[in-house]
C-alpha cells in the first residue's frame, strides 16, 4: 500500500505537523517506502496470536489516596512560553 | 602524574581510594580534554562549575572515609535524561531551552552514589536514529577515522559512545530503543549494556517509545559497565513498568568462569551480504568462548527478519503519541500561529527534525482508523512470535552470541537520504527490546580500515550477571585495547 | 399507550426521542488517578497540578488504587459486570487543556460492563434503562476563553482528576426519563460515596445523545450536546435539540453527526467548531501501565460492604414502614433524606412522620434553601411532634404552629417541640370539664342555631367550629365533637 499527498496531508493534520504543499511528493514517498517495507508483515500467519504489549510480565502497582505533590504552580509555569499570572496563556480558541 | 583520562572507572576508583589524585583533580583533567573536544560535537552542554563543585564534595566525602560506589568519577549524560536546573532537549529545538525542575531516576541515583556530571551529551533527535546526524545541535563524529573520512559514531547515544572513546568522560549514561546503545558502543570500540526492561527507571527519561526505552551505560570494559548498572539499575515506585526486584553487585559477578555456559548462536542472524570480516569476528567469539568452556549450541529464532518491520511500526505508533506533548503550550519553543491549531502546526514542524516527524506521521498512520489492526495489532503479534522465539531458544542455551551491526562506522552524510538503509542498522539489536531482554556489545577487535568491530551477547530477562559474567570473558579473550588517534584535540 | 406520551408532533406527524447519556462523575478521591496532586474544587490555578499532572517530559502514571475500587463499586451498585482484566489506553487529540496530548481512558476493555437502571416514570411505573459500560479516565484541565480578546488560559488543576464515564443505552424516550436517570444515577452514586454529586462544581456532568425518528424506524442520525451540567438544563438541551432536529428534517434537510453546546442563557444548542478529521483518536494501550488486573477476593471484599441502595431501600420502607410507593420514592432519592425519615420515624407513625417528613421539612427547607443536613428541625424532633399528635398533646393544627416555630428557631435555639407547646400555650385541652363549659358557652349564647340544628344535624360542625376557635384550637377535636352532640342531643 502506497501512501498518497492526501494521506500524507491527513496524517499531518492529526499530528499536527505543518507541511506545504511542496513538501508533499517528498514525504508521499519516503512514507511509502517505510510502509512498503513494514508490509512484509503480511506474510506471517498470526491468527489467534495475541498481541504483545509489554515485555513486563508483574501485575500493575497502584499508590494509595493520599495527596502528595503539586502545590508548586512556580515550577510548573516556569518554562511556559506565554503565560498570564498564574495561567498558561494560548491563541484564543473557539468551540 | 600519568594522564588521568586514560583511567577506566575501576582504575580511577582505586586511584581515588588509594589517594593517588584527588577527584577534582580527575575531573579537571576530563574538563579540560572536553573543552578541547569540539571537533567531535559530543557535548551539548557542559558543566564544568557544577563538576567541580561536585568533585570537591567528592575529596570531602573521600577524605571522611565516606566514599559512595562512584565517587568523584565523572560522567557524561546523554541529553534524553532530564536534569534538574540543567537544560535538558533531547537535542530537539521544539524543548527549546526547557530546564527540568527534576531529575530523572537513573542520573540521581548515580549522584547519590557520588558520580561527577560533566555536561549534558549529544544525541539523535528524540533518539530516533542510527548516526546521531538528526540532533539539534549537528552530527556527532566518531574519533575513529578511516583514513581522512569522517565517521559516524552510531547512534542514537552517538555523544555518549563518542565521549567515552575519545575520553571525554569515564563513563557515560545512555538509552537503548532499538539498539542505541550497543550500536554506537559497537562503532567506538567501546562497551554497551542494555538491561532488561524494567530493570532501569525510565522515570524522567524523555521518552522514545516507551514500551522499549530503557537506560544503561557506555563505558571502557565490561568492569566498568557493571560498576554503573549496579547505580542506574533501581526499583522505582513511579515508573510502575520498573519491576521490584533487588539490584545485585554486578560487579562480583564477573567471576571469569564461564565453563558449563551454553551459549547460543542463532542461525537466523548469518544474513545475506554479511561483510566477511564481521562473520570472521562471530566465529572468532564462538572460538574463544569455546576455548574457555563455554558449550556450543546452534539455536533457531525463526522470526527475526520480522524484528525491525515490527519495531518500526510500534515504536513509531508509541512516540507518535509520546511526543504529542510538545505542543508549545507549558514548555519548549513555541511559533505563533493565527489560531490554536495553526500554532501546533507550526510549532512541530519547526521544532521537530525530518526524522521525528517521519516517525510521527508513520506513527500516526498506524493507529489510525482503518489501519490499526493491520498494521498496529499485527506488529504486536509478531512481536510476541519474536518474545516466544527467544523463550524457546533459552531452553537449550543460557545465552546468546551474535554480531552488534552489520557493518563497521560509516561515512557520516552516507544514509541520510535512505531511512530504511538506515533503519538497517538495527538488524542485530532490535529483537532484544521487542522480547525486553538485556543485551551487551563487547569490542572484539578492528576491521581492515582499522574501524573497531562489536560482538552482542544476549542475555535471559534479568540474567545481567551471566551476561556481565559472559562478556568479561569475551573482552579477555578480545584483548581489545586499541584506542583511535588523537586529532581532535584543539 | 404509556410510550405514546413522549411523542412530539410535526408537521409530518408524531416523532419519537432516543436518547442515550454519557455520565462523567468524579471519583470522591483526595488524589488524582495517576498522581499525588489534590482534587479538591476552587484552588488557585495551577496550584494542584504535579509534573505528570503537566506531562513534563519523562513523567508517567501510576495508578490511585482506590479510584479503581470505587469505579468497581459503582460497577456493582449498577449491578453490572466487574471485569478483572482491564485495559488503559490513550486516546490521541490536541486541546490546549489536554497536557499530554492525549487522554489516558479505557476503550475495548473498560473496568465495568453492562448493568442497569430502574428509574420511576411519572404514572408510577418502572423503567429499565441498559448500562453499556463504566470506564475509568482522566479529567482535562479548564480553558477560559472570556478573560482575554486573543488569548484563552489554561488551568490544569482538573488535568488527571479521575472521572468515571458511564455510558446508557440508547433506553430512554423523553427528556423527563432523561432527567429521572440522571437523578437516579446521582442518588446510587451518593449512597455509594463514589462520586458526591456536585452538579453545580461539575463532579457529574452528561454528555447527552439526541436522535429523532418516526416511531418504528430505524436510530436516527445523533447530536451529542457536550458537558451538560444540571438536571435542568439537561432538560431544556433535550427539548431544544429534538425540536431542531425534526424541524430541519421536516424542512428537507439531514441531521449532520455532530458535538453541539447548549447555552443556557438562550437555551439553545448550537455546533461546536471541529474540523473533520478531528475525530480519529487513534486508541491504542497505554504503554506505560500495565493492564489492569485484580481477583475476585478484591471485588468480594468491595461487594460485602456495599450499603443498601435506593431501589432497596424503597422496598423496605413500602414493606416494613407501610408507606406509599410515592412517598417511599420521594424520601430514598437522597441517602441522608431517607436517613432522616428513619431516624424521625423509630418508635413513630412511619405513615404519619413520612406525611410531616414530605410536607413541612421539605417544604420548608425547599422555600428556605438549605440541605438536609443543615435543617433547622432536627429528625429527633420531627419524631418527637409526630408523637405528641399522637398521645393528643397537641392537635394537628397546632403541631403545625409548633413546627414552624421550630423552623424559625433554628438549630441554634433548639427547643424540643414539648418545650414550646408549654410556652406558647398549644397544649391540646383534653380535660372534659374545661371542653364541656365551652361547649356550653357557645349553646347558650345561640338558641336558634340550636334549634336549626334539632332539624339539620350536619349544623353539629358549626359547634365545633366555634368551640375549637373560643379553646384557640387547643382542644381536642374529637372531644368536642362528641360532647357537641351530646348536648344537642343529637347522639
Amino acid at each position: 500500500m502506497s501512501v498518497d499527498e492526501n494521506m500524507v496531508r491527513r496524517i499531518a493534520n492529526l499530528a499536527r505537523i505543518g507541511v506545504t504543499d511542496g513538501e508533499l511528493p517528498a514525504l508521499a514517498k519516503e512514507l511509502s517506502a517505510i510502509i512498503g517495507f513494514v508490509e512484509q508483515l503480511s506474510e506471517l500467519d498470526t491468527d489467534g496470536v495475541k498481541p504483545l504489549t509489554s515485555a513486563v510480565e508483574d501485575r500493575i502497582r497502584g499508590r494509595e489516596d493520599i495527596v502528595t505533590d503539586g502545590g508548586y504552580a512556580e515550577d510548573v509555569l516556569a518554562n511556559a512560553p506565554e503565560k498570564d499570572d498564574e495561567y498558561f496563556a494560548v491563541p484564543k480558541v473557539v468551540e | 602524574m600519568t594522564d588521568l583520562t586514560q583511567l577506566n572507572l575501576a582504575d580511577a576508583r582505586d586511584g581515588l581510594a588509594k589517594k593517588q589524585f584527588s577527584a577534582v583533580e580527575l575531573t579537571q583533567a576530563h574538563i579540560d580534554r572536553v573543552s578541547a573536544s569540539s571537533a567531535l560535537n559530543a557535548y551539548v552542554l557542559e558543566t564544568p562549575e557544577k563538576a567541580l563543585a561536585m568533585a570537591a564534595e567528592s575529596d570531602a566525602k573521600i577524605a571522611a572515609g565516606e566514599a559512595r560506589p562512584l565517587e568523584g568519577l565523572p560522567i557524561g549524560v546523554k541529553d534524553l535524561f532530564c536534569t534538574k536546573g540543567v537544560r535538558t532537549t533531547a537535542c530537539s529545538n521544539i524543548l527549546g531551552d526547557f530546564t527540568p525542575p527534576y531529575e530523572s531516576t537513573v542520573t540521581q541515583n548515580l549522584w547519590n552514589d557520588g558520580a561527577v556530571m560533566l555536561g549534558k551529551l549529544n544525541n539523535d533527535e528524540f533518539a530516533m536514529g542510527s548516526s546521531n546526524e538528526t540532533s539539534r545541535f549537528g552530527p556527532v563524529v566518531n574519533p575513529w577515522k578511516a583514513g581522512d573520512t569522517a565517521l559516524v559514531p552510531g547512534g542514537s547515544s552517538g555523544g555518549s559512545s563518542a565521549a567515552v572513546a575519545a575520553r571525554l568522560g569515564i563513563a557515560a549514561t545512555a538509552t537503548d530503543t532499538g539498539g542505541s546503545i550497543r550500536q554506537p558502543a559497537a562503532f567506538t570500540g567501546t562497551v554497551g549494556l542494555k538491561p532488561t526492561y524494567g530493570r532501569c527507571s525510565r522515570w524522567g527519561i524523555v521518552a522514545f517509545a516507551s514500551s522499549f526505552d530503557q537506560a544503561g551505560p557506555i563505558t571502557h570494559t565490561v568492569r566498568d559497565a557493571a560498576m554503573m548498572l549496579s547505580s542506574m539499575a533501581s526499583f522505582d515506585k513511579r515508573d510502575t513498568t520498573s519491576v521490584e526486584r533487588d539490584v545485585p553487585n554486578y560487579e562480583a559477578a564477573l567471576t571469569g568462569d564461564i565453563k558449563g555456559l551454553r551459549v547460543g548462536i542463532p542461525q537466523e542472524y548469518r544474513v545475506d551480504n554479511m561483510p566477511a570480516e564481521i562473520e570472521k569476528l562471530w566465529q572468532q567469539g564462538i572460538e574463544w568462548l569455546k576455548a574457555a568452556g563455554a558449550e556450543i549450541v546452534d539455536v533457531s529464532l525463526p522470526h527475526t527478519k520480522y524484528a525491525l518491520p515490527a519495531y518500526y511500526i510500534i515504536a513509531p505508533a508509541e512516540a507518535s503519541s509520546n511526543l504529542a506533548r510538545y505542543d508549545g503550550v507549558r514548555y519548549g519553543a513555541r511559533q505563533q500561529g493565527t489560531d490554536i491549531d495553526d500554532m501546533y502546526a507550526q510549532t512541530r514542524a519547526a521544532g521537530f527534525g525530518d526524522e521525528v516527524k517521519r516517525r510521527v506521521m508513520i506513527g500516526t498512520y498506524a493507529l489510525s482508523a482503518g489501519y490499526y489492526d493491520a498494521y498496529y495489532v499485527k506488529a504486536l503479534q509478531v512481536r510476541r512470535l519474536i518474545a516466544e522465539d527467544f523463550t524457546k531458544a533459552y531452553e537449550k542455551c543460557d545465552v546468546l552470541l551474535t554480531p552488534t551491526t552489520p557493518s563497521a562506522a560509516f561515512e557520516i552524510g552516507k544514509n541520510v537520504e535512505d531511512p530504511l538503509e538506515m533503519y538497517l542498522n538495527d538488524v542485530f539489536t532490535v529483537t532484544v527490546n521487542l522480547a525486553g531482554l538485556p543485551g551487551i556489545s563487547v569490542p572484539a577487535g578492528l576491521d581492515g580500515d582499522g574501524l573497531p568491530l562489536g560482538l552482542q551477547l544476549i542475555g535471559q530477562a534479568f540474567g545481567e550477571e551471566t551476561l556481565l559474567r559472559t562478556a568479561g570473558v569475551l573482552e579477555q579473550a578480545a584483548g581489545f585495547d586499541a584506542q583511535p588517534q588523537d586529532w581532535w584535540s584543539a | 399507550m404509556a410510550e405514546n406520551k413522549n411523542l412530539i408532533s410535526g408537521a409530518t406527524g408524531d416523532w419519537e426521542i432516543v436518547l442515550g447519556l454519557e455520565v462523567h462523575a468524579q471519583v470522591a478521591s483526595k488524589a488524582k488517578l495517576f498522581s499525588g496532586a489534590a482534587t479538591e474544587f476552587g484552588a488557585e490555578p495551577n496550584s494542584q497540578v504535579s509534573l505528570v499532572d503537566a506531562a513534563m517530559p519523562g513523567m508517567l502514571p501510576v495508578i490511585n488504587w482506590f479510584c479503581v475500587e470505587q469505579a468497581v463499586r459503582t460497577g456493582l451498585g449498577l449491578k453490572a459486570q466487574i471485569n478483572n482484566y482491564s485495559v488503559f489506553d490513550r486516546k490521541n487529540y490536541f486541546y490546549p487543556d489536554l497536557p499530554q496530548g492525549y487522554q489516558i481512558s479505557q476503550f475495548q476493555q473498560p473496568i465495568v460492563g453492562e448493568g442497569a437502571i430502574e428509574i420511576d416514570l411519572a404514572d408510577g411505573a418502572v423503567k429499565e434503562i441498559g448500562i453499556e459500560r463504566l470506564h475509568l479516565e482522566q479529567d482535562a484541565g479548564k480553558s477560559l476563553h472570556d478573560q482575554h480578546p486573543n488569548m484563552s488560559f489554561v488551568d490544569l488543576n482538573r488535568s488527571g482528576v479521575a472521572l468515571m464515564e458511564i455510558v446508557s443505552n440508547p433506553d430512554m424516550r423523553s427528556a423527563a426519563e432523561a432527567q429521572a436517570y440522571v437523578k437516579k444515577l446521582r442518588a446510587i452514586l451518593r449512597y455509594l460515596g463514589t462520586c458526591d454529586g456536585n452538579m453545580e462544581q461539575g463532579s457529574l456532568r452528561a454528555d447527552v445523545n439526541v436522535s429523532v425518528r418516526k416511531p418504528g424506524d430505524e436510530l436516527g442520525t445523533r447530536c451529542e450536546i457536550k458537558n451538560v451540567n444540571s438536571i435542568r438544563f439537561i432538560g431544556q438541551a433535550i427539548e431544544y435539540e429534538a425540536r431542531r432536529q425534526v424541524d430541519l428534517i421536516e424542512d428537507g434537510g439531514t441531521v449532520e453527526q455532530q458535538t453541539r453546546l447548549f447555552d443556557p442563557k438562550t437555551g439553545e444548542t448550537r455546533a461546536m467548531r471541529s474540523k473533520e478529521e478531528a475525530h480519529d483518536y487513534r486508541y491504542f494501550p497505554d504503554p506505560d501501565l500495565l493492564p489492569l488486573e485484580f481477583s475476585q477476593e478484591f471485588v468480594d471484599e468491595i461487594a460485602k460492604d456495599l450499603p443498601e441502595l435506593p431501589d432497596e431501600k424503597k422496598a423496605r420502607f413500602i414493606n416494613d414502614y407501610g408507606l406509599t410507593p410515592y412517598d417511599a420514592g420521594v424520601l430514598v432519592g437522597e441517602a441522608e433524606n431517607a436517613a432522616f425519615f428513619e431516624s424521625a420515624a423509630e418508635g413513630q407513625d412511619a405513615k404519619a412522620v413520612a406525611n410531616m417528613v414530605i410536607g413541612s421539612v421539605f417544604a420548608g427547607l425547599n422555600k428556605a434553601d438549605l440541605d438536609i443536613a443543615d435543617s433547622p428541625v432536627s429528625a429527633a424532633q420531627v419524631g418527637q411532634l409526630v408523637g405528641l399528635i399522637a398521645d393528643d398533646t397537641v392537635s394537628g393544627r397546632s403541631a403545625k404552629e409548633v413546627f414552624e416555630l421550630m423552623f424559625e428557631d433554628g438549630p441554634d435555639q433548639g427547643k424540643n417541640p414539648a418545650v414550646i407547646i408549654e410556652e406558647k400555650g398549644l397544649k391540646q385541652v383534653t380535660d372534659t370539664g374545661a371542653i364541656e363549659a365551652a361547649v356550653d358557652e357557645v349553646i347558650d349564647a345561640n338558641p336558634d342555631k340550636v334549634a336549626q340544628a334539632k332539624e339539620r344535624p350536619k349544623m353539629a360542625g358549626w359547634f365545633v367550629g366555634q368551640v375549637m376557635q373560643a379553646t384557640g384550637g387547643k382542644a381536642n377535636p374529637q372531644a368536642v365533637n362528641k360532647l357537641v352532640m351530646l348536648k344537642l342531643g343529637l347522639e
